[in-house]
């Protein structure tokens, strides 16, 4: 009895698990099915399969702008801030700042505040200082919210490196910098690069602080597609949905894989 | 090669006070270890010397001149750590030849001066492996070629042994002795082990809450304890109540409620100002139980009964209640341990003894 109760359990959250998902998982499916269909109709049933709408895409003058602005806006926003992270992350891990946690914290809350509400006030703040709108804003504020993840990762990282590492490589004879570029840069690049990573994905993925912040005719990827969209479901857009997807899904998945090979190697 | 020299030197933290002033000398060549238990300012003064902590106050000479404001990496010093600190990103040859390429050594001499490292601490054949692929010792090994490899003024050991295991810890200790001498680099070796700073020093810092509480060869530290600490420290002690009674030039007479009248030689009572009380300190080692009524010539007696007994294999140390007093012996074993329970007599020569002057 007990065991029959147990196995229709297991079932159920199965099942459940199940249907989480393909809750979570279809619309993209559909999505990156449908930038393959052959139809005019961004809709089913496909008529066949065809690269069409990715031709379409590649041809499209605004589509590629914006493709060129977010990937532009998203390495910059990822070396700002990942430069800023690492510095951040060795001022409060390596050296005794007065109100480190207070710091840290208050570098953290930029995850905490609603995206909205960061943008409305980034927005408001840089009005009263009487600065127009521009694509240095919106990196600005791009890099506000990427720079919590930098932190998060680098910082962690950073810990587990053991301060008598560096020590000996002082005592050696290296200088703080030499130090630095010598041992410790190389031990905590893989959560650098995952910073990094993180900071471009995010950057290249956000609507909502992007559309306050983007001067007119600036479009990223996001807010062109939100654009297109106020006019017709274009199949157009699922082939650009496709290729965001393999963007922001791939080039984690690379990172991570390079970061865990590099840390083999390196033993940590 | 230089020698070492601090001067008043104080470090505070904040409120608390890790090194009371302490001046120190160590010798060009020498083996000095600071010993004591942990929070006792060894290893505060051995980061000191190496310029990982500033003194609050006082001066650092190394070779004679001040370095209290020549940063770590201009000091020419090779540190070994507890915990290795090799490089896990390089190879052995390349984490040996690290401290190599800051100094002025010519590239195609630096391979071969990696090689005399790695025969001097008989890893030859470990060059191109990384440090994670070695065993503990061995990687300690290599952060001691990675330390002297720079030819350094002083070699500052920071509890190298502490994280290796009972047996090898034997071997590196005669291994690391054995280098020393071969290289006669100036070397300051901090432990919390007595039989480590007893093996290996040519002289021993006794260290207790930030103050040097002896500083002697190790049978003058081992043999003629400046205090209550070290005596304890260094193995067992056993502390008892005297009075001297008289002090020349030949020894002092005590009188103890023990053992009553003893005699010490004048080296082992030179702590003793004159009449007056006193402290005597009897090693448990030097303390040995016997049958009962035994009275052999040259040893002061005392009868006593044996109220625990701590059987180790090849010694056996003993609990015994002399008088009003509980006394420790640590003796080899002769056939067969006391019984627990059982009367017997203990003894000692005087000469073995030592006197303190009261706290």
């Amino acid at each position: 009895m007990a065991a029959r109760d147990s196995s229709l359990g297991w079932h159920l959250i199965r099942g459940y698990a199940m249907a989480v998902y393909l809750f979570m998982f279809l619309p993209i499916i559909v999505v990156v099915l449908l930038s393959f269909n052959a139809s005019q109709f961004g809709s089913f049933p496909m008529t066949g399969f065809s690269f069409r709408w990715f031709g379409e895409l590649w041809n499209n003058e605004a589509i590629l702008r914006a493709f060129r602005t977010s990937l532009v806006l998203g390495l910059l926003t990822a070396l700002i801030s990942t430069t800023l992270g690492v510095l951040a992350s060795l001022a409060l891990v390596r050296y005794k700042v007065p109100g480190a946690n207070t710091i840290s914290t208050i570098l953290i809350a930029p995850i905490l505040v609603p995206e909205v509400v960061l943008a409305v006030a980034l927005l408001l703040f840089l009005n009263f200082l009487g600065v127009p709108k521009s694509f240095g804003l919106l990196l600005f504020g791009h890099v506000i919210f990427t720079l919590p993840f930098v932190i998060l990762v680098v910082q962690a990282r950073l810990v587990a490196i053991r301060r008598d590492i560096e020590e000996a490589a002082l005592s050696l004879g290296a200088s703080p910098v030499q130090t630095f570029f010598q041992v410790t840069l190389p031990l905590m690049l893989p959560a650098v690069m995952a910073g990094a990573l993180f900071a471009f994905t995010i950057s290249f993925d956000d609507i909502t602080g992007t559309l306050f912040w983007k001067p007119g005719g600036v479009e990223t990827v996001p807010t062109q597609i939100f654009a297109m969209l106020r006019n017709s479901i274009s199949p157009e857009i699922n082939a650009l949905g496709t290729v965001m997807i393999v963007m922001t899904v791939g080039l984690p998945l690379v990172g991570a894989a390079i970061a865990r090979q590099m840390s083999k190697k390196s033993g940590l | 090669m230089s020698s070492v020299t601090l001067k008043n030197i104080v470090k505070r933290f904040g409120s608390f006070t890790a090194v009371h002033q302490t001046d120190l000398e160590i010798p060009e060549g020498a083996f000095v270890t600071l010993l004591g238990p942990s929070g006792c300012g060894k290893t505060t003064n051995l980061r000191m010397i190496a310029g990982l902590l500033d003194p609050t106050e006082g001066e650092i000479l190394i070779g004679g001149k001040r370095v209290n404001d020549v940063p770590i990496h201009k000091r020419n010093l090779g540190i070994v750590f507890q915990n290795y600190a090799l490089f896990p990103h390089k190879t052995v040859a390349d984490n040996i030849a690290f401290g190599l390429k800051y100094r002025d050594v010519p590239k195609d001499q630096i391979a071969g001066k990696v090689q005399d490292a790695l025969d001097l601490v008989q890893l030859p054949d470990v060059g191109s492996r990384y440090p994670k692929e070695l065993s503990g010792g061995q990687q300690q090994r290599i952060a001691l070629a990675r330390a002297i490899v720079i030819e350094p003024d002083v070699l500052l050991l920071d509890e190298p042994l502490s994280a290796l295991d009972a047996n090898l810890r034997e071997d590196m200790r005669v291994e690391l002795k054995r280098i020393q001498d071969q290289i006669g680099v100036t070397t300051l070796f901090v432990t919390h082990d007595q039989s480590e700073a007893l093996a290996m020093s040519d002289q021993i810092v006794v260290m207790s809450a930030g103050r040097v509480e002896q500083v002697g060869a190790p049978e003058e530290v081992y043999n003629n304890p400046a205090s209550e600490f070290v005596a304890n420290f260094l193995g067992a002690s056993n502390v008892i109540d005297a009075e001297c009674r008289a002090k020349n030039a030949e020894g002092a007479q005590l009188d103890t409620p023990l053992f009553g009248k003893v005699t010490l030689p004048a080296e082992k009572s030179v702590r003793l100002s004159g009449a007056g009380p006193a402290k005597l300190v009897l090693r448990a080692e030097k303390l040995q139980v016997m049958e009962e009524g035994a009275a052999p010539e040259g040893l002061i007696t005392a009868p006593a009964t044996i109220e625990t007994v701590d059987y180790q294999g090849q010694t056996v140390r003993y609990f015994v209640r002399v008088g009003d007093a509980q006394l420790q012996a640590l003796n080899m074993i002769d056939e067969r341990p006391f019984e627990k329970g059982s009367a017997a007599t203990v003894g000692f020569r005087p000469q073995d003894g030592s006197a303190l002057a009261p706290a």
